[in-house]
């Protein structure tokens, strides 16, 4: 069995960093749309992620990851080359249908950039003209445009600063694409409930098919605890077995937004609790999260969020 | 010799089991029921007659010797007690602890028709746990066949299904989807009830059988059952994964915050241990008050865990009454004695919200039993007028599963119309090699009927494989009147 080996490391900006792992059997089964669920020591929680890249000849599966809780910036702390997780498995949850549609706007915000590539990827293999739309808060923490422009047929980068590319959220790149394109099949939305939500009120009114891909709370990711259960339509759907794809314009976005907020207070001690052990503890490989916490209670804002993808604005 | 015992010689009642008090092991994840001391073990050994029809072998579901090891203890032979034990049952420690027994061998044990029955599932566990204790493993003398075979899912029904192929000669892998083996031992039942402990000496065992234990690998999506047989090499499969998709009411406020499934309850207190919460990551705030939809096992696990976790007040809601509720009555017992409040004939219509996304109350109608329906059970019926809210804080349902899609989505296995794999009588699936047994195959039931459908699959994977059923012919049968255990075929393999 593989030993979840990280192999290398990116850091795109203070929260956000990449991780590729080695793991040649989940590198080959990987396919768009799926994700893993990761522990990184054995009192650790399981946390989703949405595979970003597979790499299927050097066997690896890349995944960014933005700290924003305790555990992802634990993981920032302690993930160095050469580290290993404690579990690694997947791929989970059903592959995105690719193949049918001929123009599809892949839409990422923050950190729905990441996912949604593999995504962008897949419909281009399928023969789709693909327009990316990405968006960020500001430039410093624009990562893989590059990537994106070389296997995109078209790139609209936001900000919500104008840093970089298009000044504004962005629902108004959105725009900006189906404005160029007036036949496009399928809109493609990962990011901030929030976001995805105004995305699909954009494609609504024009019919646009449009898929989302969720995020929430996970324990086992195989369908067994029920805990990541979404309202979809008039249905109630695992994301975890029956997704993590659905149908935009049929997710109750409000009550996916409730139920992500479950266990923010519990989150938030952990998070403190955290914080101030890396300050008395100073272990060595903690250095840097520690300065990155000391800075952050200095502030006196201690993150949010459990749902990685919450911190992004991009809606 | 001794004289023959009869119902009037024998110890009139049987002997208690040791527990922690009520008041204390309700705040602690300790083990409940201590086990019986030497003394116990020999009081309650003795109360079996060693009856000649024993009808308490045909009442358990692997057809454990009862009267032989039972036989032995009274010899003071634990060694041989234990012996007996593992011919046909893997794992004594375990069931001793969780089968439903007055279901089972107990429900017909000949004492039972006068006193109470022999406490045959205490017995049994004393003596698993004397074999933990000592280090006792019975490890065959096993001839290498030239078979691999694939088990999915590394609860009960895996387990002993991977026993088995192991004596059998075969290279047995066990797959699992979490990062520890033992599926719903693991994370269904707690701590109180089935010790951690207990868990890993039993895998130990099975290691020490040959048996290789893969964690972190969904079957399905990191391979599929088909590309286990065709690319990964593996000669027979046993798929064993469980039911696990858990059934929500369907009533209003569902998806409501602090509503969950007691999969999920458990699975985050025993597995993911947010008992110890923040020592370990995973959290799981449970509340002032609990109420606990359902009256079965797991129903009785989710209501003890949240009185161990904290809760001031646990209730218990069910529609139908005391007598028809499914869990084992010792549980049952527990659970009262514990203070958990039971309101029977109960039954919830919409749970509350706070005004915030979190449960406030939940809404309940009285009812009353009617005529009975296709269970046998009297059918619970609304009392008109009868509504009223419960509060509470959290609430949990423990009223079944259904399948987990996951095998069907990704393979070409037939299921039946619920979605279950699809079996013959020899648990043979619709793909050549593949077996199944278990809850994923009859839906939720019992830990010692998922063993034993495991062994079932076992059977019939070895004379699928062509290798002769050791258990078959160590059983005295007989072919053409020769009785092929006398004559020494009885360890005669057809490879």
């Amino acid at each position: 069995m593989p030993d979840f080996e990280i192999v290398r490391r990116e850091d795109f900006s203070d929260t956000t960093y990449l991780l590729e792992v080695r793991h040649p059997l989940l590198a080959r089964a990987a396919r768009p749309g799926q994700f893993v669920i990761v522990m990184l020591h054995e009192h650790g929680e399981r946390i989703p992620l949405t595979i970003a890249d597979y790499d299927r000849e050097g066997g690896t599966v890349t995944l960014v990851i933005q700290a924003v809780g305790k555990t992802t910036r634990e993981m920032q702390a302690a993930c160095r080359v050469g580290t290993r997780l404690h579990a690694l498995v997947g791929p989970m949850g059903v592959p995105t249908a690719i193949g049918h549609a001929k123009k599809v706007v892949c839409v990422g915000g923050g950190l729905g950039v990441a996912p949604i590539f593999a995504q962008a990827r897949g419909h281009k293999e399928a023969g789709a003209h693909v327009v990316a739309v990405l968006g960020f808060r500001t430039r410093s923490l624009v990562f893989w445009e590059e990537k994106f422009a070389r296997t995109c047929d078209e790139l609209i980068l936001c900000t919500n600063d104008g840093s970089a590319g298009l000044k504004g959220l962005i629902t108004d790149g959105v725009h900006e694409a189906l404005a160029r394109h007036g036949d496009i099949d399928e809109l493609v939305a990962i990011g901030p409930p929030v976001m995805m939500k105004a995305c699909a009120e954009v494609t609504r009114a024009r019919g646009i098919k449009t898929t989302v891909s969720v995020n929430p709370i996970m324990v086992d990711g195989t369908g067994m605890c029920g805990g990541c259960r979404i309202k979809v339509g008039d249905q109630v759907k695992f994301a975890c077995v029956d997704g993590p794809d659905f149908d935009g314009h049929l997710v109750d976005f409000d009550d996916l937004m409730t139920r992500l907020a479950r266990y923010k207070r519990e989150e938030r001690e952990a998070e403190e609790r955290f914080s101030a052990s890396c300050r008395m503890a100073k272990l060595p490989d903690f250095d840097m999260l520690a300065a990155v916490a000391a800075e952050a209670t200095a502030r006196g804002d201690p993150p949010e969020s459990l749902d990685p993808f919450e911190q992004t604005l991009g809606g | 010799m001794a004289k023959k015992k009869t119902v009037r010689t024998i110890p009139q009642t049987r002997t208690p089991m040791p527990e922690q008090e009520p008041a204390m092991r309700a705040r602690n994840f300790s083990e409940v029921a201590c086990g019986y001391s030497v003394a116990d073990a020999m009081r309650e050994a003795d109360r079996c007659l060693e009856c000649p029809d024993e009808p308490c072998v045909r009442g358990c579901p692997v057809g454990v010797d009862i009267p032989g090891f039972i036989r032995r203890i009274t010899a003071r032979d634990l060694r041989g007690a234990y012996d007996v034990l593992t011919d046909t049952n893997l794992l004594p420690a375990v069931c001793g602890r969780v089968c439903p027994q007055e279901s089972q061998c107990e429900g017909v044990c000949t004492v039972g028709d006068t006193l109470e029955p022999v406490a045959i599932g205490r017995l049994e566990r004393y003596v698993g746990d004397a074999a933990i204790r000592e280090g006792w493993a019975n490890v065959p003398d096993i001839e290498a066949t030239r078979f691999r075979v694939g088990i999915v899912g590394s609860g009960p029904a895996g387990m002993a299904c991977a026993a088995d192929m192991a004596k059998a000669g075969c290279e047995v892998t066990v797959y699992e989807a979490f990062h520890e083996p033992g599926g719903v031992l693991r994370y269904g039942i707690p701590d109180f009830r089935l010790p951690n402990e207990v868990i890993d000496a039993e895998i130990a065992n099975l290691k020490k059988l040959g048996v290789r234990f893969e964690c972190n690998t969904l079957v399905g999506r990191l391979f599929t059952i088909e590309q286990m047989i065709d690319e990964l090499g593996f000669d027979a499969v046993f798929v064993g994964v469980g039911a696990g998709y858990p059934t929500m009411l369907g009533i209003p406020g569902d998806s409501l915050n602090g509503v969950l499934s007691a999969n999920e309850l458990l699975t985050r207190c025993n597995l993911m241990r947010a008992r110890d919460f923040p020592a370990y990551d995973t959290p799981l705030p449970i509340g002032k008050r609990v109420a606990v939809v359902g009256a079965g096992n797991t129903a009785m696990d989710a209501m003890r865990v949240s009185l161990r976790l904290g809760a001031e007040k646990v209730c218990c809601v069910y529609r139908r009454s005391r007598t028809e509720a499914p869990a084992r009555l010792e549980e049952l017992h527990h659970a009262e004695q514990e203070g958990v409040e039971f309101h029977w004939l109960t039954n919830p219509v919409a749970v509350l919200d706070d005004g915030d996304g979190s449960v406030r109350a939940l809404r309940c109608v009285r009812m009353e039993l009617g005529e009975p329906d296709a269970s046998g059970r009297r059918r619970p019926v609304a009392v008109a007028g009868s509504e009223f809210d419960f509060e509470c804080d959290l609430v949990v349902y423990a009223i079944g599963t259904n399948a987990n899609p996951i095998m069907g989505q990704t393979s070409g296995m037939k299921l039946n119309e619920r979605g279950y794999i699809a079996t013959d009588d020899e648990l043979a699936t619709s793909l050549a090699g593949v077996f199944a047994g278990g809850d994923i195959v009859t839906g939720a039931a019992t830990v010692i009927q998922a063993m034993g459908a495991g062994r079932r699959a076992a059977r019939s994977m070895k004379r699928y494989l062509g290798l002769r059923d050791l258990d078959d012919a160590a059983s005295g049968r007989t072919l053409f009147g020769i009785d092929l255990a006398e004559h020494g075929f009885a360890r005669v393999r057809v490879a």
